[in-house]
């Protein structure tokens, strides 16, 4: 394609900013390539992204901390006002939203009626369902309501991060709220799940921007979360995998081993049980910025059984463990022998002998009474 | 044959204190060996891949059916060599024979991985793979264990043809008792056969290990050399046997006639020495004998016990007294059975890094097994006709 | 003890059929017939100048006989066998001795004429379908005797279970039946190891050693080695087969010693009948001669 002709048409919408062509390509490859599409993909969507219908996203915020925005907020490419301005129409965000009030809601009416079966639906956070689910309520609906109303007229639903997955930390024992999932509350709809605590937003914006382009939504595993991120466990691609291979582990925080960068395996890693891509792209591409990268165990967040329930330092089986880089010898040691066998031993031994001597002792004195 | 009283039980009160504590002894190794067959061999024993075969094997059977080759040994002399004079030994021999055999056949059932399946060697004879050593020796211990007790079985249908036995043991008796009676020759005749083959297997048992058998033991004779030897270990748990029940229930000795006895072992001990010394030295295999290792300590250790027990056995000093007796007679059991553990534990090298050692687990379930033998003597020589020669001393005829 | 003349001669008579057991003296050597591999015999050839220690012939080898992971080296972390053992029919050793390294792939050798199955009583182990050494579970009652007689330390025992099994390997022949390698031959990346017909693999060793004589040992193990065994093996230069933990076993088969006395003694079964008709004719007329009752008491 045309290279000038690219540029005039982007400059035509970015009007005036400092994002050039370059780094809209590189955010929409970089979606693209997380999702394993080949290179003509990340130019569609490209395209699409630039295009003057650019993706309708609603975000509903309920139980949660509001990470999972913030980790969105954080990626440097693209960043923010680009992000929400240019790759998708983020018409409707709490976090995010410069209306207020009736205004706000006039809004998500507005857009749930002109953008009918076509907008996204992104949901953050937990829904409580307890007593009615009295536990959040915005403009005057539960959350239950209105994530049941905007649902009914999304073309795609997509859960990020934990607490919207399955429940996450406000699901956690004794779980007050009765905190669920989106896919709980949204029985029978398809809802992407991309668990993590936070989710990587580059895993989100690969969703939405394949929907845009496509109208379709990536292949799901059987907890609906998208393949391409959520395939491998951690452990196969960990920076820190050669350590494990080779034995070597931190023992505990801050020590030698620790500053050296070893495996955490022992200090509770979840990596060989936790299905992500956070070894593979980097949380708003900074390299190493995620708990392994930074020495802290892996703690599940991804997984249902495993984060939030299963303690940091506690450490998983691994189910596809594979040799170290060692060799076994021509002739392993296999000799161990109990001291406590070998002193019982020598009391048999020895009572037996000692018996004997004493019977022939005996049979002696008893010898002299009488002899056939 | 005459001269010698009717064998009779010695009766007395069974639940004495050694009795109580050979029982509770007892109990313990049977919690061991419930044990065992819940958590594997694994957790019981220190058995492991290069050491497939422990002290149950070595111990147990190898040398707890050479201990009761008394009834082989003393068949011979008996009923071969028609020496009705020894006799009165005959019963006692047979008992302990029985006793040990059937101990024998309890710690395969206990080392065997797969127990419920041997009762496929007697019956899928199609199975048979007549190559296997080891399956000459099951299947005539097994023969065998069933022969002893038929041999002696008369003492046990004399008790029960008695005035007062259970109507059902009365009738039992009826029956059986004339068949053994006649069936005897021929029962007597595989009772001597038997030994004779699978003593000889045992030996060549290990042959099949070849190089992983030290070379002071892994010879083509050692076949011969275990039936030699068992034959000599017979006579002295015999001999043994006498002078401790004697001694021990307080009853007239047998010195003389043991005394008469001594000889037998004492040469056939003779014969297993040169066969077995010759042997080493026409194959050079001498200067295996002079390294500093454990292989060739043990060696001396046999060498000394066997020629020390021939000697004490030659000597009338040792010979002619009781004391004596037992002491040249344990002197050539232990070195019988120095020689078979050696033999299958201490010769036997898998390759480096291995080791063995019984677990205690399976020392304790041996030590169990023995005594619940001996508990079975005692029960059996108190009630049923066994011990003969003279009348039951008076003392323990008091105590009943 | 006095010995009178009738005690003597009877006594002889027992010697002599005892001298049935006469073999047992001294066996001669060519009392077995020498073993050979049967015609549609497979087998594997492993040389060691071509394994890079890359252990995926392990992994597979876990993966197509269902083997579970032997972690008890690693803290419970990896599957790293330190021998061959229940969990483990074919690994990669190293061995090491300054500058010489070498690696060397042990699993079962199938034998020729395997001192196993000489040892199985009821024919659990059997040379079956192209002369492959297999476990048949019906037939074992655990006695480990296999463990005992097998020069190469390959047959292993589940220790750890209350229905232990023998586990060696067997050439993957479940793979074979279906007209695949053994897992082991077919993911290797070097054809270290490769399989196919024993007289192939015998011709392919050979030809490799006449080859690039500098390269390797001058022999070709298990072409005669303990009567020969269906898988061979090729060694560096200046590493023994010793060295990669083979023993040195000679030409004869291990078996030999005990089957050739062992056959002599049962040959037809005549000397145990001999020795029971002897037994049975002399306790027969000692009865007789007692007199008395004539009955023979024990």
């Amino acid at each position: 394609m045309g290279q000038k002709e690219e540029t005039t048409r982007h400059e035509d919408h970015l009007d005036g900013s400092s994002w050039g062509r370059r780094d809209f390509m590189k955010v929409c490859t970089m979606a693209a390539a997380a999702m394993g599409l080949p290179s003509w993909a990340a130019e569609k969507m490209a395209e699409t992204a630039a295009g003057p219908k650019k993706p309708s996203v609603v975000w509903l915020h309920f139980q949660e901390c509001t990470g999972c925005t913030e980790s969105l907020l954080r990626t440097s490419h693209p960043d923010v006002a680009n992000l929400i301005l240019d790759l998708i129409s983020l018409d409707y965000c709490e976090t995010l939203f410069a209306a207020a009030g009736y205004q706000a809601e006039d809004v998500l009416k507005d857009i749930m009626a002109k953008n009918a079966g076509k907008y996204v639906l992104i949901v953050e956070g937990a829904i409580p369902t307890k007593d009615n689910g009295i536990f959040c309520k915005i403009a005057g609906k539960t959350a239950v309501d209105m994530v049941n109303e905007v649902a009914s007229k999304a073309g795609a639903i997509i859960a990020i991060g934990s607490c919207a997955s399955w429940g996450g930390i406000p699901s956690a024992d004794p779980n007050p709220t009765g905190a669920q999932g989106a896919p709980q509350v949204l029985k029978g709809k398809t809802v992407v799940t991309l668990p993590g605590c936070p989710a990587n937003p580059y895993n989100l914006l690969g969703v939405v921007l394949q929907y845009a382009t496509f109208g379709s939504l990536p292949a799901l595993d059987d907890k609906a979360r998208p393949l391409f991120a959520y395939t491998r466990v951690i452990h196969e691609d960990c920076p820190r995998r050669p350590h494990f291979d080779a034995g070597r582990f931190v023992g505990k925080f801050g020590d030698e081993g620790h500053k050296l960068g070893y495996c955490l395996y022992k200090t509770g890693c979840k990596g060989p049980v936790t299905h992500a891509n956070c070894s593979l792209l980097p949380f708003g591409e900074v390299p190493g910025a995620w708990p392994i990268g930074i020495g802290h165990p892996c703690v599940g967040c991804t997984e249902q059984a495993v984060g939030f329930r299963i303690p940091i330092s506690t450490t998983v089986e691994i189910s596809h463990a594979t040799p170290p880089d060692t060799y076994a010898p021509m002739h392993a040691e296999h000799s161990n022998i109990g001291p406590a066998a070998a002193g019982l031993a020598g009391l048999v031994g020895g009572a037996l002998i000692g018996a004997g001597l004493m019977a022939s002792k005996k049979i002696g004195e008893g010898a002299k009474e009488k002899e056939e | 044959m005459s001269a010698h009283t009717k064998p009779q039980p010695l009766g007395g009160p069974l639940w004495t204190p050694a009795f109580k504590i050979l029982a509770a002894i007892f109990g313990v190794s049977v919690l061991l060996i419930i044990w065992r067959f819940v958590a594997g061999l694994g957790a019981t024993t220190g058995l492991s891949d290069g050491y497939p075969w422990g002290i149950w094997i070595a111990f147990d059977v190898v040398t707890g059916t050479a201990l009761g080759c008394g009834g082989y040994a003393m068949a011979f002399l008996v009923y071969i060599f028609n020496k009705g004079d020894y006799h009165p030994l005959m019963r006692p021999a047979v008992l302990t024979s029985a006793l040990g055999y059937t101990m024998a056949a309890l710690a395969i059932n206990i080392d065997v991985g797969r127990t419920p399946y041997i009762y496929k060697i007697p019956v899928f004879v199609s199975w048979w793979n007549l190559n296997s050593v080891l399956l000459e020796v099951a299947l005539c211990v097994m023969a065998y264990v069933a022969i002893l007790w038929l041999e002696l079985s008369p003492a046990f249908f004399e008790t029960w043809e008695e005035e007062g036995s259970h109507p059902a043991l009365k009738k039992i008796a009826g029956v059986l008792h004339p068949i053994v009676k006649k069936l005897m020759v021929p029962i007597l005749a595989v009772g001597v056969l038997l030994p004779s083959m699978h003593q000889t297997s045992l030996g060549a048992l290990m042959l099949l290990a070849g190089q992983k058998v030290h070379g002071l033991w892994q010879t083509p004779f050692a076949p011969l050399l275990f039936l030699i030897s068992c034959v000599a270990m017979g006579y002295g748990v015999v001999a043994m046997e006498s002078t401790l029940a004697t001694s021990l229930f307080r009853r007239p000795r047998e010195t003389k006639l043991l005394a008469r006895m001594a000889v037998v072992p004492a040469w056939i001990v003779v014969v297993y020495l040169v066969i077995r010394t010759g042997d080493i030295i026409v194959h050079g295999r001498l200067g295996l004998a002079f390294q500093l290792n454990i292989q060739a300590f043990m060696f001396w250790v046999e060498m000394v016990l066997f020629t020390g027990g021939a000697a004490m056995l030659f000597s009338p000093k040792f010979r002619e007294t009781a004391k004596g007796q037992f002491q040249a007679s344990m002197a050539v059991v232990l070195a019988g059975t120095v020689y078979r553990m050696d033999t299958y534990l201490v010769a036997y090298n898998p390759g480096k890094n291995w080791a063995y050692f019984p677990a205690v687990p399976e020392l304790l379930i041996t030590v169990g097994v023995v005594a619940l033998e001996i508990m079975a003597y005692l029960y059996i020589v108190k009630r049923y006709p066994i011990l003969g020669g003279a009348a039951v001393a008076p003392k323990v005829r008091g105590a009943e | 003890m006095t010995v009178d003349r009738r005690t003597l001669l009877k006594g002889m008579a027992v010697a002599g059929a005892a001298a049935a057991l006469g073999p047992a003296l001294e066996p001669a050597p060519e009392a077995r017939e020498k073993r050979v591999p049967p015609p549609d015999a497979m087998g594997m050839l492993y040389d060691a100048t071509l394994c890079i220690g890359c252990k995926t012939c392990m992994v597979a080898c876990q993966d197509a006989n269902g083997l579970p992971r032997d972690t008890r080296s690693s803290d419970g972390l990896y599957d790293a066998p330190d021998d061959l053992n229940a969990k483990c029919k074919n690994i990669i050793k190293l061995f090491k001795d300054g500058d010489r390294t070498s690696f060397m792939k042990a699993q079962c050798m199938h034998c020729v004429d395997p001192a196993c199955i000489n040892a199985c009583m009821m024919g659990a182990l059997k040379k079956r379908e192209h002369g492959i050494v297999t476990w048949e579970g019906e037939r074992c009652t655990g006695c480990r005797y296999c463990g005992i007689a097998c020069a190469y330390g390959v047959p292993k025992y589940e220790w750890e279970k209350a229905w232990p099994r023998v586990i060696k390997c067997e050439m993957c022949s479940q793979r074979i039946a279906k007209g695949q390698q053994p897992a082991c031959c077919e993911v290797c990346p070097r054809k270290a190891v490769i399989f196919g017909k024993y007289t192939d693999l015998l011709a392919e060793a050979k030809g490799r050693l006449a080859a690039d004589p500098g390269k390797y040992e001058p022999k070709v193990f298990g072409v005669t080695d303990g009567g020969g065994t269906q898988v061979l093996y090729l060694s560096k230069a200046g590493i023994s087969f010793q060295d990669l933990g083979l023993p040195d076993l000679g030409e004869t088969p291990v078996p030999d010693m005990q089957q050739t006395i062992q056959h002599s003694l049962y040959q037809g079964f005549v000397a145990p009948v001999a020795l029971f008709a002897v037994f049975g004719a002399v306790i027969w007329r000692n009865k007789k001669a007692s007199g008395g009752d004539g009955e023979v008491k024990p």
